[in-house]
């Protein structure tokens, strides 16, 4: 059934049997519809925005080396804390996780030629280096959206109003292309699975991809709703979140909350997939608890949609809505906690390879847990209220942004670098990133936490002198982790082009992304593969041999 | 019409299969996308309600909402809904003439509400800055005729390409059926403005 359904037309294929070898360089340009071009421009795309992002974070920190201002003028500052954050967000984490690794390997996961709607996936993607171009515009008409990346009224509609505004646009346009692209993703995974794969028997990052893409399509048309009432606002003179013309400005914190904390499990969701895909891999074995984790991760989807008002314990909000908010966001607690804990249970007994994707998964685990814990005591209303907005909160999101997805993406570049180029990324480079990458991780983000229940506020370029030492200590670490992307970056570039020959399976997996050439040939396999045992039948009779062929073996699942 | 339909070229049943699946797969896909389109609307009618119940005097005194053409035009666009299902259940039977009778009949009434807004627009005593209930008003009614126009224009697209002999048949009928599904989401839209915008303001 699924493989009749085949995207791209012969006509729009050059070339011999309608099937040319590869892609040239140049169509990584263009409108492409091909699932695998798409993915590769998001994540390249987003790549590039990481580096913007970063370099405004960089600055930030040299700001911040010394109590006074003396770097940055404030104005410039805040317009880079607004963006720093705008862009790690929607134009490097949720593009590279979702957009990039959705899009490359779902498809090549499930046995399908294509996505269901190749056309829309492009412009969804299409819609990205735009919005970048939007934010980059907002600093050359004006110096940038002031109000940080929450944007909160009425902060947001008396400062900087023009590039407020195209801060609203460029958010919009992020959120349409996530609301294509999850249409793409569920219609995707519940249509297009080659016939012989059942749900249960789908690898984890698919259901992983099935949570965040039904958490992207319920939450961020509440964001868009957000947005225009703000466009409104500003330009066309409304009075939604005008308090003295009788409008509310803790609604828009309801409406922005009720997208961006889903928006946290939607940056976090796929890397758990990418976690459950690369843990059993390198530890030849099969996955623990394959059920436990792919239900975990449709209740984080359902949980995480009445959790938001825990951004807004000091908004006066009312005690029961406390209460209510607090007890709903621990429980968010327990199916990440399943997920750690099968996680850690996969890696145990297990003939651990200790490649670069594997280091930097087993990093994030310890990472995650200490994010992750951070992250209950902020739920809990009673220690919240002191330490909201300090930099205790920064140090949070940053432990489970950084730690957390970012470490997942790095695991996932060096995990399928062998499938989408065709060659290895070098391991002694990635061994230097992953250090660098760890330290600078601990020594930028762990001070913070101290910073924050000392009080020190977040958002300000000046600061009281006893904060400074710590400070100090934050800026070398961001340092580092500014060093540290140059041996990954000059690892991508170098192997991409003379790196050794990947082959098809050089990890030995099992998932169906393997059973095809790297990189794969348009339309995926010549013919479709039959599924013939379970996604991490690791460990188990034949399991190094993966093939289309052969009798059934035995599945992961107990 | 009939003789066009008999002589293309016979479609083999693999053709047929294929094409049945696509179809399958954009109807779900504009359901998913509708659902997605849905929680937009939520969140302004949310706003509404809030700034409904924290006001003591909803809508202020000089605000008075206009009843009559709103319900006259709520008439039309729920029939319309029935208008267009005739529409598909005739391309279904292959019957191309009844499918344009009914859709272009729909297209009128969307027309005829689109036009029954802009009046209504031009009739009140208020704009969009008058005040926060007229805030919602304009913001809430123009988004829904922003989409209505969307829909409008989605039928005549199906009219449009209908001119093309078998184009549309009893098998491939994905377009006007994704026109009828549009539709009636902007239908489901406006019965809940209408009842939370309109007939609340009589309590």
């Amino acid at each position: 059934m699924a493989q009749a359904d085949v995207s791209i037309k012969p006509t729009e294929l050059q070339g011999g049997h309608g099937h040319p070898d590869k892609w040239k360089w140049y169509d990584y340009f263009t409108f492409n519809v091909d699932h695998k071009v798409i993915g590769i421009q998001y994540l390249v795309t987003s790549f590039l925005f990481y580096l913007v992002g970063g370099f405004m974070a960089v600055l930030m920190r040299t700001e911040l080396a010394t109590p006074n201002s003396d770097f940055l003028s404030p104005e410039l500052y805040n317009a880079f804390l607004t963006n720093h954050g705008t862009i790690m967000i929607f134009l490097w984490i949720v593009p590279a996780a979702i957009g990039g690794f959705g899009n490359y390997l779902i498809p090549l996961m499930i046995g399908a030629r294509d996505m269901a709607f190749p056309k829309l996936n492009a412009i969804a993607f299409w819609l990205n280096p735009p919005a970048g171009a939007v934010l980059a515009a907002s600093f050359f008409l004006g110096g940038g959206a002031q109000s940080g990346w929450t944007s909160y009224p009425p902060l947001s509609e008396i400062t900087a109003n023009l590039p407020q505004t195209l801060w609203c646009v460029a958010l919009i346009m992020v959120g349409t292309s996530s609301i294509l692209g999850s249409v793409n993703f569920l219609v995707t995974i519940w249509k297009m699975r080659v016939p012989s794969m059942a749900w249960d028997q789908m690898p984890l990052f698919c259901w992983a991809m099935v949570a965040t893409s039904v958490l992207a399509l319920f939450a961020t048309p509440v964001l868009a709703a957000a947005m225009v009432l703000l466009l409104f606002d500003i330009n066309f003179g409304t009075s939604f979140f005008k308090p003295d013309a009788g409008g509310n400005v803790v609604v828009y914190q309801h409406l922005f909350w009720f997208y961006s904390h889903p928006a946290v499990y939607l940056m976090i969701l796929p890397i758990f997939g990418i976690m459950s895909e690369v843990i059993p891999v390198h530890a030849r074995k099969p996955i623990f608890g394959y059920k436990a984790i792919a239900y975990s991760s449709l209740t984080i989807c359902l949980v995480g949609l009445f959790v938001w008002v825990h951004h807004m314990f000091t908004s006066g909000t009312a005690p029961w809505m406390r209460i209510f908010f607090t007890i709903s966001t621990l429980i968010v607690a327990v199916p990440t906690g399943i997920k750690i804990f099968s996680w850690v249970a996969t890696l145990w007994g297990g003939k651990i390879r200790y490649t670069t994707a594997m280091l930097f998964a087993v990093g994030l685990l310890s990472m995650f847990v200490f994010g992750g814990l951070s992250g209950v005591t902020l739920g809990a209303a009673p220690f919240d209220i002191h330490v909201h907005d300090t930099y205790y909160v920064v140090g949070h999101f940053h432990y489970v942004l950084y730690g957390g997805s970012v470490f997942g993406i790095y695991s996932g570049i060096y995990h399928w670098f062998p499938k989408i180029t065709g060659r290895m990324l070098n391991e002694t480079l990635g061994k230097v990133h992953f250090v660098l990458t760890f330290i600078g991780t601990i020594l930028t983000f762990t001070p913070m936490h101290n910073l924050g229940m000392q009080g020190m506020p977040r958002r300000v370029a000046m600061y009281d002198p006893q904060f400074a030492h710590l400070n100090q200590l934050v800026t070398v670490g961001a340092y580092i982790l500014a060093v540290s992307v140059i041996p990954f970056y000059f690892n991508v570039i170098w192997s991409w082009m003379k790196g050794k020959e990947a082959g098809p399976n050089p990890w030995n997996a099992m998932t169906m992304e393997w059973t095809t050439d790297s990189p794969p040939i348009i339309e995926n396999w010549e013919v479709l593969p039959v599924l013939t045992h379970g996604p991490y039948a690791y460990g188990m009779e034949r399991a190094d041999e993966v093939g289309p062929a052969g009798e059934p073996l035995p599945t992961s699942r107990p | 019409m009939q003789g066009a339909i008999d002589s293309t070229p016979v479609v083999t049943g693999h053709e047929v299969a294929a094409h049945e699946e696509h179809q399958d797969l954009r109807v779900l896909g504009l359901i998913t996308f509708l659902a997605s389109e849905f929680l937009m609307f939520a969140g302004f009618f949310a706003v509404f309600l809030v700034f409904r119940g924290s006001h003591v005097q909803w809508p202020p005194e000089e605000t008075e909402v206009e009843l009559l053409l709103p319900a006259v035009n709520t008439l039309i666009l729920v029939s319309s809904s029935w208008v267009i299902n005739l529409g598909t259940k005739a391309i279904k039977k292959n019957d191309l003439a009844g499918m344009r009778k009914w859709f272009g009949i729909t297209a009128a009434m969307g027309a005829i509400f689109l036009a029954g807004q802009v009046y209504e627009y031009m009739n009140l005593g208020y704009g969009l800055k008058t005040n926060l209930f007229s805030n919602c008003f304009y913001l809430t009614t123009g988004f829904h005729g922003a989409h209505v126009f969307i829909g409008l224009l989605l039928i005549l697209g199906v009219l449009w390409r209908s001119r093309r002999a078998n184009h549309y048949t009893d098998i491939t009928h994905t377009g006007p059926e994704m026109a009828e599904i549009y539709w009636h989401f902007v239908d489901v839209v406006w019965i809940v403005l209408f009842s939370l915008i309109y007939l609340l303001t009589l309590i």
